[in-house]
């Protein structure tokens, strides 16, 4: 029986669409695999010697002190995007297996998650250090088990509180008021947490705590599965309560109105579109990497047009780039009703610009690092509106990836998802306004600079017309490979 | 109304569709039966200008459908859910395909009322995303978007399939109203040879891809229909 279950998920892996994208991608993508392991393993091994030259005191100590927000982002990052396993069980439901088979197989393929094993990269190698640096063996191995076995607690915690958003937003938002009162002094909830994991390391049979933990789970999520394994039950898909909504307010637009109605109706109403606004919010707190000189590398004055494409550009990078695919799933009534390309792209774009004029309003708070600064996001925002709005509608025309707006549980690691193709394209958004300031900076002065990108910026928009219309003709001649492959869902 | 010149459309060594030659006047209703891949869906989309032809051109009223896009405005289609916007409710749907072809939200409900018996109380007011209706109402709810606008060609395919036994009956008189309007062009495929038998005034029957029978139904249309595809 498991021989069947596993041959069937070899093929779904090696058939699946993301499989047959071209080679050269795949390298690249596996160089940035490569690449983010390296840095994993880096920090795995670095991070011990780091925090002990920064004088914050006994590594471990500190790792255990975080280790309460840790685990949150990672029951966090679980809940947006690992995959549910239950996705493929319904063609099996009425096959001779037992159900408990079944389910075992469903929960068994998540252990091998790479939500579950990406935190080995970070903790096998932190332990490895800890064990040459004179700590008791058996220590640190206990301690390790337990931190690991919490990281598959939350895999099963993730499982059955799947789509029960009503527990985990409350639960999220209280964290993050934690960590926003530990980061002002007024109440460290680490100072009750750290006892907790330092316990794992100091008694030595603590370690059976976290792996009772686990292994309640295990069962409860076995029978809640095996429970819900009906196709009105757990393998139900949600319904909300859908509610009309005219924005007659938009009508005074015209047909712009009516793409505009739809497109807000689009971002309000699916999964999949209300994480990418998410992200892109998140995009605006970028800049505080730079602002407050928290990573050296970018001291430099250039990364500072970097940072204000980056803030300002948030919902033009994660949104944008995937214009025409967020309505890949009507792409033929679009094609065959009375529409223009032009009013649909016109629609697109105004959304971008909005949105990208309110980020910029929203980062005001940057001016708390001094005016050079916000001018620095300002102007990033004038090229990201006057350049780069052009440029992600472009590459859409070449983006051909169907997105399924009602889920959430492919944004990552798939062929849909923020992919290595999406990341070329937006080279020549970034590295041009780059290229662009620096010349201004040493050839003239900085003032000069800022210039020079936001006359950029005026220039691309005052071409508006004659961009608008070279786009169209991409997506005229497109149209029929992108009808092809957005036929193509997996 | 529709002339189709020389078109073909091959994938690879396989021909799909091969049509020499065939011309759909204005307000008939046509009726385009035939096996699964006998390229019904094909001639469709290529009506639609959703696939380009290997050779061969269709010109709907004047217009040549892959060189321009005046055909959009008078022509209507519902092929399958890709013509749906699941994230809407029925009404906003309308709405939608109303604004894009001029029609005020009054037409639309003006329109939309002349339905209520077709859907059966089961679309309007629902509090329901089209993704959450059943197949069936999904389907009403585009054969119905497809009447907004006073189209001269609607294209229905498989308009009966997955739709309950009253809604059929229904439906069938629904077309055949619009085909005796002789204003309005109505062609539609199916695989149940009594529906569209009884609906249509032409039939035409596609075999891999071409064009074997061409009929003007009678009262022997069916029996004809049935030892073809029987025998």
């Amino acid at each position: 029986m498991f021989k069947h279950f596993f041959n069937l998920q070899l093929k779904s892996f090696f058939r699946a669409a993301s499989f047959k994208t071209n080679l050269a991608f795949k390298i690249l993508m596996i160089f940035a695999a490569l690449y983010f392991i390296v840095v994993f393993l880096a920090m795995g091994v670095g991070s011990f010697f780091i925090i002990k030259k920064a004088g914050l005191g006994d590594p471990l100590r500190v790792v255990n002190r975080f280790m309460i927000y840790y685990l949150v982002m990672d029951l966090y990052i679980r809940y947006m995007f690992q995959k549910m396993p239950i996705l493929n069980i319904k063609p099996l439901l009425y096959m001779p297996f037992k159900k408990s088979a079944v389910v075992k197989y469903s929960l068994g393929k998540t252990v091998f998650s790479f939500f579950n094993w990406m935190h080995a990269f970070f903790f096998v190698p932190f332990s490895i250090v800890l064990l040459t640096q004179g700590y008791d063996p058996l220590d640190v191995v206990v301690w390790h088990l337990a931190i690991m076995a919490l990281f598959y607690s939350n895999n099963f915690l993730n499982i059955m509180m799947n789509n029960q958003d009503r527990i985990f937003y409350p639960m999220v938002s209280i964290l993050a008021i934690l960590a926003l009162c530990q980061y002002n002094g007024w109440f460290d909830i680490t100072l009750y947490t750290a006892p907790v994991f330092d316990a794992f390391f100091d008694t030595p049979w603590a370690f059976v705590i976290p792996i009772l933990l686990l292994t309640g789970l295990v069962y409860a999520s076995f029978n809640y599965f095996k429970k819900h394994m009906y196709l009105d039950g757990g393998l139900a898909t949600k319904h909300t309560e859908a509610k009309s909504e005219d924005y007659t307010w938009l009508n005074r637009f015209g047909n712009l109105g009516t793409f505009l109605k739809n497109d807000i109706k689009l971002i309000r109403r699916n999964k999949r579109s209300k994480t990418t606004v998410m992200l892109s919010v998140l995009f605006i707190f970028y800049g505080l990497l730079f602002g407050s000189g928290a990573v050296e590398v970018y001291e430099g004055p250039v990364w500072s047009i970097f940072a204000g494409i980056f803030v300002s550009g948030g919902f033009l990078f994660s949104f944008g780039q995937f214009v025409p695919s967020w309505d890949s799933s009507y792409y033929p009534l679009m094609m065959s009703q009375n529409i223009q390309y032009r009013e649909y792209l016109s629609s697109k774009w105004y959304l971008i610009v909005i949105a990208t004029v309110i980020s910029t309003v929203l980062s005001a708070f940057y001016l708390y690092f001094g005016w050079e600064f916000y001018l620095a996001i300002v102007v990033g925002a004038i090229y990201n509106i006057g350049v780069n709005s052009y440029l992600v509608l472009w590459g859409g025309a070449y983006i051909k990836t169907p997105i399924d707006l009602t889920s959430n549980k492919k944004a990552f690691g798939d062929k849909q998802a923020f992919n290595v193709k999406t990341m070329l394209l937006t080279i020549p958004k970034l590295v041009l306004p780059l290229l662009v300031f620096a010349a201004g900076y040493y050839l003239i002065n900085p003032v000069a600079g800022y210039i020079a990108v936001a006359l950029s910026g005026v220039l691309g928009f005052v071409f508006k017309d004659q961009a608008f219309k070279m786009i169209e003709k991409i997506y005229k001649k497109e149209k029929y490979k992108t009808l092809l492959a957005y036929k193509q869902t997996d | 109304m529709i002339t189709v010149h020389d078109i073909t459309k091959t994938y690879g060594t396989q021909t799909v569709l091969n049509i020499p030659s065939l011309e759909i006047p204005k307000g008939q209703s046509f009726g385009l039966v035939g096996n699964n891949g006998a390229g019904k869906t094909t001639f469709f989309s290529l009506l639609l200008d959703l696939i380009q032809p290997t050779t061969g051109k269709i010109i709907n009223n004047e217009v040549q459908v892959d060189i321009s896009e005046a055909w959009k405005p008078f022509t209507s289609a519902f092929i399958d859910e890709t013509f749906l916007i699941g994230y809407l409710t029925p009404e906003e749907y309308f709405y939608f395909i109303g604004e894009l072809r001029a029609q005020n939200k009054a037409d639309v409900d003006a329109l939309i009322s002349t339905f209520e018996d077709f859907f059966h109380g089961e679309i309007l007011g629902q509090k329901k995303y089209l993704r959450d209706l059943s197949k069936g109402n999904q389907k009403k709810v585009g054969i119905v978007a497809s009447f907004i606008g006073n189209p001269e060609v609607v294209i229905l395919d498989e308009p009966f399939a997955n739709l309950d036994p009253t809604t059929q009956i229904r439906l069938k008189q629904i077309i055949k109203d619009l085909a005796n309007n002789r204003e309005v062009t109505v062609l539609v495929s199916s695989h149940d040879l009594i529906h569209v038998t009884e609906v249509c005034e032409r039939i035409v029957v596609l075999n891999k891809g071409e064009i074997v029978k061409d009929i003007q139904t009678s009262t022997q249309t069916l029996k004809e229909l049935e030892t073809f595809f029987g025998g």
